[in-house]
């Protein structure tokens, strides 16, 4: 009844191309952007901040990128830890070895550095397909893997092995408390949606659209495949190398190779797949389910535990995390396997025909 | 040159432990078109099932004898496996089909969190060691040929061994029983296969149930080599440019493909390694099954992938 667009005219093209074309979705959007920048600082203490929200807008990112080459150009990846390690050592030898880099430009020449060896590795995808690609992804991630393991230029030396950050300030604004990571995190996130969502609805999205649906007949009518696919691997490995530089510099503080690992890459892929392939907004649902539910599950069973009188164990609290955590993957796929984002287009649609659904 | 035989040999035998578990990727695509990423933890769970099960039963049965208790273990170790499969097919794979690749990729690695964390709970998360008698030694051959010989693992040749008898098993499986030629016909065309009546879901058990044993055999080989543990889990990520590289749809190409790596691995290792600070094995397997790929996009011995619009 509310959530209707019956009588709004578009009298402009503009108008009748803007983001958002019903006014609900328009100003909805608007009171969650208020709400982010605004009321969660006010409400959200220290532990929410580190433990949830920060990890949730960086890791939310980095779904933004691979779900720009899985679920826009098709393209599996198994490999985007390894591009977020890229961006994050990369970011850090430019603002380490550069007098006077600015953290921003540090960041977006991290991002630069990853897209160009996402080109690199995105070269293949122009012969081999499919599942074959998606293992071939792999090799990115172990190469970099060892890449910054073991070449200590890298790393300026370290003798641990492991680099750290400090000082983050921008244009003469210190990024010290939790706050104030959390806003700059947005902010760049909120910059960054904006812009995919744009890249996505004009031609160069269409032509990622179309390579995905079928390479074949996008080559036929016309579009080139090496300039899509690359393109949609050169913007995938920016997002995803500029989120890792966040993750490195604003989250951890000081990092080693390990927190790029293959597992990182599979989460990446868990929260674009259960979030909804082909949805900016997915990514940001399955960002936050893949992060919140291990934390939620952590607290939660030993209080279950409690309260059937059984005491589990960390042991036993881990396994479980494991099993619980695979079954919902599964059972999530089963019922959706469009993701969250459909559900909630699925919701909306219902909502617009509510209360008298023909 | 003695040295380098050694290391090529060395290379052969590894790869064919690798093949074992690459195997059971190519079977399970073959006839469900599911790409198992969890077939690194079923090679755990039943690594798991095996040897605590060969630790229980002689206290369950109350005899002493470590053959028997082997192979009883083995027996009920199968069976778990089996009823694996089935809780798979039923519970999963039934509700999936005709889902995209990348959902079902998605499912297996949920499948993959399961079995770990039921393996762990059911099983311990210790480090257990399966001992079905494999000999330790290395020994010396051909020394008249080569000054010093060459040192050779027993172990890994046996498991060269059985692994090879594996394959053979299964090709006659795959080409000469009823099961198999389903099988085939199910790789084939699923729709096709179901409308001359070959019964889909049972034929999936099957599969599943026959990559748990591949999964079994390879965790068992693995396990008396480098001990029962959660680690056993990865060794997926070393067979899956083995699979790559060999065609995901060729049970020879496993092999084929398993010996390659194998070699190139353990050559780059003692070539190349030590010119850029070692540890290169894993990624350069990647890169070489990536550099076969260029030229064969479907693998040495895959279907050749044909487009249509």
């Amino acid at each position: 009844m509310i959530y209707r667009e019956n009588g709004q005219f578009k009298t402009s093209y503009a108008a009748d191309q803007q983001i958002f074309p019903i006014r609900q979705d328009r100003y909805a959007i608007a009171a969650l952007l208020v709400f982010a920048f605004v009321g969660v600082p006010l409400l959200a203490d220290e532990y929410m901040f580190r433990a949830i929200l920060i990890p949730f807008l960086i890791l939310g990112l980095a779904a933004l990128g691979v779900n720009i080459l899985v679920g826009y150009c098709g393209q599996i990846t198994l490999g985007a830890g390894a591009f977020m390690a890229v961006g994050a050592y990369a970011a850090y030898n430019f603002l380490a070895r550069v007098d006077g880099m600015p953290l921003l430009g540090a960041l977006l020449l991290g991002g630069a550095t990853a897209a160009v060896a996402g080109i690199v590795f995105g070269v293949p995808s122009l012969r081999v397909r499919g599942l074959y690609l998606a293992v071939a992804t792999l090799a990115a991630q172990f190469f970099f893997d060892w890449a910054f393991l073991r070449i200590k230029w890298f790393t300026l030396d370290s003798s641990s092995g492991s680099v750290s950050v400090s000082n983050l300030e921008m244009f003469g604004w210190t990024i010290n408390s939790p706050v104030e990571k959390y806003l700059f995190c947005l902010g760049l996130l909120a910059v960054f949606a904006l812009l995919a969502k744009n890249l996505v609805r004009g031609a160069i999205g269409r032509q990622w659209m179309a390579i995905r649906d079928m390479d074949v007949a996008a080559e036929v009518i016309g579009i080139r495949p090496m300039y899509a696919k690359l393109s949609a691997f050169a913007v995938s490995s920016f997002i995803v190398g500029v989120a890792g530089a966040l993750w490195g510099f604003v989250h951890l503080g000081s990092w080693e190779p390990a927190a790029f690992s293959v597992d990182r890459s599979f989460q990446l892929l868990f929260m674009v797949i259960i979030g909804g392939m082909g949805s900016i907004m997915g990514s940001f649902f399955g960002a936050a389910f893949i992060v919140v539910l291990p934390i939620f599950l952590n607290q939660a069973l030993p209080w279950l535990g409690n309260l059937v009188g059984v005491s589990i164990s960390t042991v036993g609290v881990s396994h479980s995390e494991f099993i619980i955590f695979g079954a919902l993957i599964v059972f999530f796929l089963i019922v959706e396997p469009h993701g969250i984002a459909r559900l909630w287009s699925t919701a909306k649609e219902k909502l617009r025909l509510w209360p008298f659904p023909h | 040159m003695g040295f380098f035989l050694e290391t090529l040999i060395g290379g052969l035998m590894a790869g064919m432990l690798y093949s074992l578990v690459a195997l059971g990727f190519v079977l399970i695509y073959k006839a469900s078109g599911v790409f198992n990423f969890a077939q690194g933890a079923m090679v755990l769970f039943a690594a798991l099932a095996m040897a605590r099960f060969a630790e229980w039963i002689p206290g369950w049965l109350g005899f002493e004898n470590q053959v028997l208790a082997n192979i009883l273990a083995f027996a009920v170790a199968a069976a778990v496996m089996f009823v694996v499969a089935w809780l798979i097919e039923r519970l999963v794979l039934r509700h999936l089909v005709n889902q995209e690749g990348a959902t079902l990729l998605m499912v297996t690695l949920g499948i993959a969190y399961l079995l770990e964390g039921i393996g762990q709970s059911l099983f311990g998360d210790n480090i257990y060691s399966i001992d079905v008698g494999m000999p330790k030694d290395p020994v010396l051959v051909l020394e008249g040929m080569f000054p010093g010989g060459l040192l050779i693992n027993k172990e890994d040749f046996i498991a060269a061994l059985i692994a090879a008898a594996l394959v053979a098993a299964l090709s006659l499986f795959f080409q000469k029983t009823a099961t198999g030629r389903a099988l085939r016909a199910v790789a084939d065309d699923h729709q096709a296969a179901q409308s001359i009546g070959i019964p889909l879901a049972r034929i999936w058990v099957i599969v599943w149930f026959v990559a748990g044993i591949a999964a079994l055999v390879a965790g068992i080989i693995w396990g008396s080599k480098l001990g029962v543990q959660f680690s056993l889990a990865t060794v997926a990520l070393r067979a899956l440019p083995v699979v790559i590289l060999g065609g995901l749809t060729s049970v020879p190409g496993a092999i084929i493909g398993g010996l390659i790596i194998g070699v190139g691995e353990k050559l780059s290792e003692v070539y190349i390694g030590p010119l850029v600070g070692g540890g290169i094995e894993i990624w350069f397997a990647y890169m070489l099954a990536l550099v076969f790929l260029l030229f064969r996009p479907q693998g040495l011995f895959g279907e050749k992938i044909i487009d249509r619009v």
